[in-house]
């Protein structure tokens, strides 16, 4: 049990804060509205409701409360937040400015498109970027998250295949350390996942992914680099392989931020790849949102692209919006989204781009694989890196090899990280290593930053392998709070705050 | 004197006369840690041997159960809905999770016995 | 450049400590033919902010902004003031750079916020239990029809004709690709539909929006109960939130789900995204719902706390048996909406929702004098639909010309209804003055 020695259970800037439900004030209201003069209602005999529950508060204690709660977040502008595949580099504030640009911020998706050129400029402009990064012909911009550009992806597959005749493909080959969303998504429309296995070196078995082509095989889904943090060498074969057998090659962008700049994914023979504007692209990460999933296709799954798309010919900039409309996609599937797509993010997205060029992002993919290899360098002897590759792309892979007969495992790392100022790593994933660690750097972490790390994460090997196991359990012990226990919370869920029941009803 | 056997997908099967019920066993609920929630089928689902009948989730991962022969879901634990720890706590006995009345009783002959089981996870290891 | 800290030194010592004779060493497994041989020419060279802001505040400049002329567009996103504290508080960098709350710990600020978000959703819905957001309202729809379809194992779902149409297009789009069906009524202006009928022993749900897209306001209870009568249930959906603070909320009605389009409350029209998706449900359909939960537990000290729980149902879980491949939520967005609803509590809500029906009150009176209009709405929250002489896109291009925001053309969100032409959505909230309604009148009348 930490012992606390205050009155209030707080610690100096460490502050305990309750739900604003419990700090209800009623009557209380944090805005100042006039009193509408309202003598009719229209609301068609439907009855105004009673109430509805909420608390009241002033300005100032939604002001202290929100800001109390920020105080028990680690994020990128305050520590390393080395999480394999999700890409945790700097946020730049110019994104936020010229996002909230009234001209950006404040225009409605429906406003006629004379009035919001420049927005449907903005967006061909970074639609342009995209596809110049990546050599694609073609990009459909409405995905909202990473997983939605996934679908997106698939759907247009799956689309493009039943106007060739070709509808009876309804396996997808996946490998068995993809990320979880490859196989739901390919799930979601209804095909069979078929997993593929990895070589002992951690890239996809090239052998056994032949073996697995056939003529009812719609899409391989890879990610490349792969979840271990390795570049798929065999790639080239790889899509060649699967557009002989009639297939197409979808690919998880998820780790491009290893490559933009300096290799194209177009050139290696890819249909469709979605990009995380959240990950390669800079913009916020939120507390879990909101993504943009942008996806780039090839010539052949352009047609096929969803609705809204934006236009640009010779009398200004369009959206088409309609499936069968002048500038629509030929055969679009349909549509993904209402509207048009995460503007916010492609604004950020595009004063980042803007912000590196093409010397900036080819300098972000050398720094961000350079980070990487030099961490798993420092860090080799001590820990066991998963697959004997020499080099890694952004992220270095460790498995759980060292900490054998310790007592400690991953997580007890994990949370001891988290004493030392650090954001844990990715653990347990990809699935297919034992007690896996991944660790992605970005480009953003100066060696200083790095140098720190590798020195936390050795002492800590060390520290586990002096038989401190119990230490380790009880480990965050200055975290705002302890380990909390998640069985309870999944056993009987308490998902929502709920008043306590009067006192005469408990007395009975 | 009732005969209990096993799957190598760690399910025992105790079986009655006609009626036999199923659960996991003390390997399994070792191996999937603390039980959050477990999923099980509707009485009167009729199930092949091998069939997944329902789930048995932990915090981090879910694992399918399976028919160990054909049957006709009879009975279902409800207790498990409010108590899923009754799995981790007594496996073999209040952790129950179906009771099956059998097409063919001798189609557990089939199945491991004790013996077998232990030898079984001793190999796994 | 300016957000890359690594010096020439830095990267020499670096690639000497792992050995590699240079950078491109480390780049040995990527194909050669695939290997650019240096940064792309088609692609500008790195810029300064000052570069940046002016290439940009070029594009925003060839935009008209909401706030800087009158302005009804609805439709499914809607101009309320935001704060000025909202919008500082989700860019305090602990909120604006942090990850999803893998680890809770150290992640106590954005787990507290959801689960006040998820109370303040399941309060305003009046249901029993909420997640912590979908990318949006449409997508949130499709997502409960799915839903549905799971809870009732059927897959038939009626779709009111008063369903966002593009609302409708995402339904349509995941029932074409996962093999369900939708039984969809006609467009309804009028506000007159009979969905009851409909009801058979396949269908999963009866998909409804209240106000509806034109506007029309109605008690689903009826409905409701012909459904369950069914075996069905009734998913409704609320495009504009804050009329939540003064119609009857769906989960008093008998709604089985509820979905939301969160946008209105503390977020900012951003053309279109992101905005944020509100997802509800009955507590005994709860394995079933979609996207991320935030649950109450304790530490080990027996603190307070909370933690990302039942994430059994999710993707990196069940992989390919998720409820949805859905893995992020909308986060900030989130946020900001639970802020916003924070400021306005009970007393500023319920206000905020009669002082935006009294501004429609008004617009409907006043339209109805304009000659030519006609209001076809009874009922309405903020929100009304109104038939013009005339095709009603040319009537907004010519108001835009007189910098007047005029409304959304219904042909705009509906193609092939040569019938609904001469239609025109238009809102108004708390943001709209007198002046704004009498310049929309007086631009109308000279139009016309």
């Amino acid at each position: 049990m930490t012992q606390v020695d205050t009155f209030t259970g707080n610690r100096g800037l460490d502050i305990e804060e309750k739900l604003i439900f419990e700090q209800d004030s009623p009557g209380h209201c944090g805005v100042d509205l006039p009193e509408p003069a309202i003598d009719t209602l229209r609301l068609g005999g439907v009855k105004p409701r009673a109430r509805v529950g909420l608390p009241g508060l002033a300005e100032p204690t939604v002001m202290r409360h929100y800001t109390r709660l920020s105080r028990m977040n680690m994020a990128i502008d305050t520590a390393l937040y080395p999480l394999g595949s999700c890409t945790m580099k700097h946020n730049p504030r110019l994104n936020e400015r010229m996002a909230r640009l009234p001209g950006f911020a404040d225009i409605h998706p429906l406003q006629p498109v004379a009035t919001v050129q420049g927005a449907l400029e903005l967006i061909d402009t970074l639609a342009h970027w995209l596809k110049t990064l990546t050599n694609m012909p073609a990009v459909a911009l409405s995905p909202a998250a990473g997983a939605h550009g996934e679908l997106c992806g698939m759907m247009a597959i799956h689309a493009a295949q039943e106007a060739r005749g070709e509808g009876h493909r309804r396996r997808v080959l996946v490998p068995e350390s993809a990320h979880g969303t490859n196989p739901a998504t390919a799930a979601a429309i209804g095909y069979t996942v078929d997993a593929i296995p990895a070589t002992a070196d951690g890239h996809v078995d090239l052998a056994a992914l032949k073996a697995k082509l056939g003529p009812d095989v719609a899409a391989i889904m890879l990610t490349n680099p792969n979840t271990c943090g390795l570049f798929e060498r065999d790639i080239v074969e790889i899509a060649r392989v699967v557009h002989e057998a009639g297939a197409f090659f979808y690919c998880d962008g998820a780790n491009f931020n290893a490559i933009v700049g300096r290799v194209r994914p177009g050139d290696l023979g890819v249909d469709a790849m979605h990009i995380n504007l959240h990950k390669t692209f800079s913009t916020p990460h939120g507390g879990g949102g909101p993504g943009s999933g942008p996806v780039v296709l090839s010539a052949a799954l352009a047609p096929y692209a969803p609705i809204s798309a934006v236009v640009h010919d010779a009398d200004g900039f369009r959206v088409a919006e309609h499936v069968g409309r002048p500038g629509a996609p030929q055969h679009s599937f349909g549509r993904l989204k209402a509207f048009h797509g995460q503007m916010g993010m492609f604004v950020r997205a595009l004063a980042y781009m803007m912000s590196h060029g093409a010397d900036g992002l080819w300098q972000v993919a050398s720094d961000a694989v350079l980070n990487a290899n030099y961490v798993q360098a420092r860090l080799k002897d001590v820990l066991t890196p998963a697959f004997d590759n020499g080099y890694c792309m952004h992220e270095a892979l460790f498995d759980d090899r060292a900490l054998k007969d310790t007592g400690v495992t991953t997580l007890d790392i994990a949370k001891a990280m988290i004493d030392e100022g650090f954001h844990p790593m990715t653990m347990y994933f990809p699935l297919v290593v034992h007690g896996a660690m991944l660790i992605e750097p970005t480009e953003t972490e100066s060696k200083a930053t790095l140098d720190q790390f590798i020195g936390m994460m050795r002492s800590l090997v060390e520290k586990a392998k002096s038989g401190q196991a119990e230490w380790f359990k009880g480990a965050p012990y200055h975290a705002p709070r302890r380990r909390l226990d998640e069985t309870g919370a999944a056993r009987r869920p308490v998902l929502r705050w709920t008043p306590a029941a009067p006192l005469a009803q408990a007395a009975e | 004197m009732s005969t209990i056997r096993f799957t190598e997908d760690h399910e025992w099967i105790r079986v009655d006369g006609n009626t036999a019920t199923i659960g996991i066993t003390d390997f399994a609920q070792k191996t999937l840690g603390d039980i959050v929630f477990v999923e099980l089928p509707e009485v009167g689902r009729k199930l092949a041997a091998g069939d997944a009948f329902g789930t048995v989730e932990s915090v981090k991962a879910a694992s399918e159960v399976f028919a160990p022969v054909a049957g006709e879901v009879v009975e279902v634990n409800e207790e498990l809905t409010g108590e899923p720890e009754l799995v981790n706590e007594d496996p073999t006995g209040e952790g129950w999770f179906i009771k099956l009345k059998l097409a063919d009783a001798s189609a557990v002959n089939a199945l491991m016995d004790q013996a077998a089981y232990d030898k079984h996870i001793k190999d796994q290891n | 450049m300016r957000y890359l800290p690594l010096t020439g030194d830095d990267r020499r010592e670096m690639i000497a400590a792992i050995g590699a004779g240079s950078v491109d060493d480390l780049f040995r497994d990527v194909p050669q033919s695939a290997r650019l041989p240096g940064p792309l020419t088609e692609l500008p060279p790195h810029q300064g902010e000052l570069e940046v802001e002016r290439a940009l505040g070029a594009m925003a400049a060839k935009n008209v902004p909401a706030g800087s002329v009158p302005f009804f567009c609805g439709a499914g996103a809607y101009r309320h003031h935001v704060p000025a504290t909202v919008d500082y508080l989700i860019q305090r960098g602990e909120f604006l750079t942090s990850y999803t709350p893998y680890q809770p710990e150290v992640t106590q600020g954005t787990l507290q916020y959801l689960f006040e978000f998820q109370t303040q959703v399941a309060l305003l819905t009046g249901m029993e239990v909420a997640n912590a957001s979908m990318y949006d309202g449409s997508t949130a729809c499709a997502e409960a029809i799915m839903m549905a379809n799971r809870v009732t194992r059927r897959s038939r779902a009626v779709i009111s004709g008063g369903l966002h149409p593009q609302y409708r297009d995402v339904c349509r789009t995941h029932a074409d690709f996962t093999g369900f069906t939708l039984d969809e009524a006609v467009p309804n202006p009028d506000g007159v539909e009979d969905l009851a009928g409909r009801i058979d022993d396949q269908t999963s749900c009866v998909v409804v929006q209240n106000p509806s897209v034109f506007g029309h306001v109605h008690d689903l209870s009826a409905l409701a109960e012909a459904c369950h009568a069914k075996g069905a249930l009734l998913v409704v959906v609320v495009t504009e939130v804050v009329s939540l603070g003064l119609v009857t909320p769906p989960g008093e009605m008998g709604a089985d789900i509820v979905v939301c389009e969160g946008q209105s409350i503390g977020n900012a029209l951003n053309f279109g995204g992101p905005y944020v998706g509100l997802f509800a449900t009955r507590e005994k359909f709860l394995r079933q719902m979609p996207g991320r939960l935030c649950g109450q537990t304790v530490d080990a000290d027996g603190k307070r706390g909370y933690v990302l729980t039942l994430s059994t149902r999710e993707q990196h879980i069940k992989r390919e048996k998720a409820t949805s491949n859905i893995c992020t939520n909308s986060g900030l967005c989130a946020l900001a909406f639970t802020i916003h609803l924070s400021l306005l509590g009970e007393a500023g809500f319920t206000k905020l929702a009669r002082i935006n029906h009294a501004k429609a009150v008004t617009l409907a009176a006043k339209l109805a004098k304009v000659p030519g209009v006609a209001v076809l709405n009874d009922s309405f929250f903020n929100e009304i639909t109104i038939r013009l002489p005339k095709p009603a896109d040319q009537v907004i291009d010519a108001l835009a010309k007189r910098r007047i925001l005029g409304g959304v053309p219904v042909s705009r969100i509906y193609a092939n209804r040569p019938a609904f032409a001469d239609l025109l959505l238009v809102a108004a909230t708390e943001t709209n003055t007198e002046a704004d309604i009498d310049a929309l009148c007086a631009g109308l009348s000279e139009v016309l």
